[in-house]
């Protein structure tokens, strides 16, 4: 009878899960089943049928031996190996007693006193066990609940990380999107600026158109004069000779073949004004080559005086000159700074004449002041200078800083591009590995300084 | 009779000496020059009263320009003619010139036949003021 109560405790377990341990479906079907037995078998043991009754024993013993060896050997069960050994001893021990007693009545009263002192022991092992078992369970328990949270965590985390990828995906997409845009934008710019470039060079070409037709006139009107004037003194020395004049006929010839000098030079100024004129206005980027920046700076003062002269003809100005003679041929792109030089220079003219009109209108003596520009060329220790002086109104500390930004201007709408300052900055810095300075006295002068390597 | 020739280029020098070749050799016309206003008025200042009876300048020069010189002769030395000679003829410099006392007005390139048309009845006025 206690035997199958034992049973039914150890099915009632085994079904139950221990900690992260469950078993399976299938096993809870087999222990249900197990569990219906040993309530037949208490009942059938209760009804005391004689004989019947040791059949009904047996067979009780039979489901626990079995309870216990299904236990012990299937791997799945081995987290109730505990509970299995604390009920052990007393099963054994229930079992001795009942052979004994079913053997022999007389052994089983004369050893009934140690049966039941063994059986106090294995019920204080059971217990024991028990205890320990439960505090193992509630270890397991609280470990399994740890897990559980530490999974839900995971899951939470795993759910936030999803979200987030999904968030960083979007953005990405987003920002993709963008810089798509801005490399169209970029693009965009890039062609607008290419654009202005070619521009401002157009429109420097148009600053220079009336400097260039006056440079060309006036060598032009020399060739002719001087031809004209050489024809005039070969028919004199034609003359001179039939007269036997041999000595004027000498000095005659002499001033034609000066002449003929001078039509050759100025030929030539034409010529090279043109081919300046025409490298001005290439669009491709020139090829750097020795130069003499003297004769540079020399033209294109001219070159700038000339084309503000032709344009306003109230235009008045001073220039100077004061170039250094042991300057050396520097490997430049002479278009290039010759662009510099000219709205260097420019800039220059307009600065100083501003400063005259400025004093006409306040009505002060003007006579006095003689807008001037003067281009100096040095020799440095490491390279050259250029240095372009404007005795006009000056650059006030704010400007500046900005003078040297694109599409900055002072000048009015219409007048500057904004464009040539930041150009002639990148041609002399970038072009040329120079740098390009601003020296300047507000009300006094203003100096741009060249300095190329 | 002297005339004074400004001009910045300095081949109109050679260029006038050749073209009034003769009339320099005969004496009758003295021809002295100038490179820009400032050494044409310091030209002038030199000899009191100034032999030369006549200018001609270019307008377009740096510095002082050839109506600032005008204007300047015109105020110091009355008697002297100026007459202008401008690669730019157009009405403005012109009027200018004639306002402020221009006796001729000269366009670049130079016409020499109507210069030298011009000198000769200069010398001719001045040899008959001198003979009178």
């Amino acid at each position: 009878m206690y035997i199958n109560i034992i049973s039914l405790i150890l099915l009632y377990y085994l079904k139950m899960p221990l900690g992260l341990n469950t078993v399976s479906e299938e096993w809870k079907r087999i222990f249900n089943g197990g569990m219906i037995a040993s309530v037949a078998l208490l009942a059938l043991e209760a009804l005391n049928i004689p004989l019947l009754d040791y059949l009904f024993s047996a067979l009780s013993y039979i489901l626990a031996a079995l309870i216990v060896y299904v236990s012990l050997r299937n791997p799945e069960l081995h987290h109730r190996k505990g509970l299995i050994y604390a009920w052990l001893p007393i099963m054994g021990v229930l079992l001795l007693t009942d052979l004994t007693e079913f053997i022999s009545e007389s052994l089983y009263q004369s050893l009934e006193g140690y049966f039941g002192t063994v059986k106090v022991f294995a019920l204080i092992w059971a217990i024991a066990m028990w205890i320990n078992n439960t505090k193992q369970r509630k270890a397991l328990e609280l470990e399994r609940r740890k897990t559980e949270e530490k999974e839900k965590e995971y899951k939470i985390t795993e759910a936030i990380k999803e979200q987030l990828e999904i968030q960083v995906a979007e953005r990405t997409a987003e920002i993709m999107r963008q810089k798509e845009e801005l490399v169209v934008a970029l693009e965009e710019l890039k062609a607008a600026q290419e654009q202005l470039i070619h521009a401002e060079k157009m429109a420097s070409l148009g600053e220079l158109t009336a400097g260039i037709a006056h440079e060309i006139q006036n060598p032009l009107n020399f060739v002719n004069n001087f031809s004209e004037v050489s024809t005039e003194l070969l028919q004199e020395m034609k003359v001179e000779l039939r007269e036997g004049n041999s000595e004027e006929a000498l000095e005659i010839a002499e001033d034609v073949i000066e002449n003929l000098g001078k039509i050759a030079h100025h030929g030539k100024r034409a010529d090279s004004i043109v081919k300046g004129m025409l490298q001005h206005s290439r669009a491709n980027a020139g090829q750097k080559e020795e130069t003499d920046i003297n004769l540079l700076a020399d033209e294109y003062l001219r070159l700038s005086y000339h084309g503000l002269r032709a344009k306003d003809k109230a235009f008045t100005a001073d220039f100077k000159l004061d170039l250094d003679p042991n300057l050396p041929k520097i490997e430049v792109i002479p278009q290039d700074l010759g662009r510099v030089l000219l709205n260097l220079i420019n800039n220059a003219f307009y600065a100083a004449a501003e400063k005259k009109s400025m004093l006409t209108e306040a009505k002060t003596n003007t006579s006095t002041f003689i807008p001037t520009v003067t281009v100096t060329t040095k020799k440095l220790k490491k390279g050259i200078e250029i240095r372009v002086r404007d005795n006009g109104n000056g650059i006030s500390e704010e400007i500046r800083s900005k003078i040297f930004q694109p599409f900055f201007t002072t000048k009015p709408t219409g007048k500057g591009t904004g464009l040539g300052l930041s150009m002639s900055y990148e041609i002399i810095t970038k072009g040329h590995g120079g740098q390009l300075n601003l020296e300047s006295k507000p009300g006094e002068y203003t100096e741009f300084i060249i300095i190329l390597p | 009779m002297k005339i004074l020739i400004v001009d910045d280029e300095r081949d109109v020098e050679l260029l006038f000496r050749q073209k009034f070749r003769k009339e320099v050799r005969s004496g009758s016309l003295e021809l002295c020059f100038a490179f820009s206003g400032n050494e044409a008025l310091e030209l002038l200042g030199h000899e009191n009263p100034p032999k030369v009876v006549y200018v001609f300048s270019d307008i377009n020069m740096p510095g002082m320009t050839g109506l600032e010189l005008l204007k300047n002769i015109k105020e110091r030395f009355p008697q002297i003619n100026v007459s202008m000679i401008s690669a730019y003829g157009d009405s403005e410099n012109f009027e200018k010139a004639m306002n402020s006392g221009a006796k001729e007005f000269f366009t670049k390139p130079i016409d020499f036949e109507s210069l030298r048309a011009e000198i000769v009845t200069l010398i001719s006025q001045h040899n008959s003021q001198s003979n009178g």
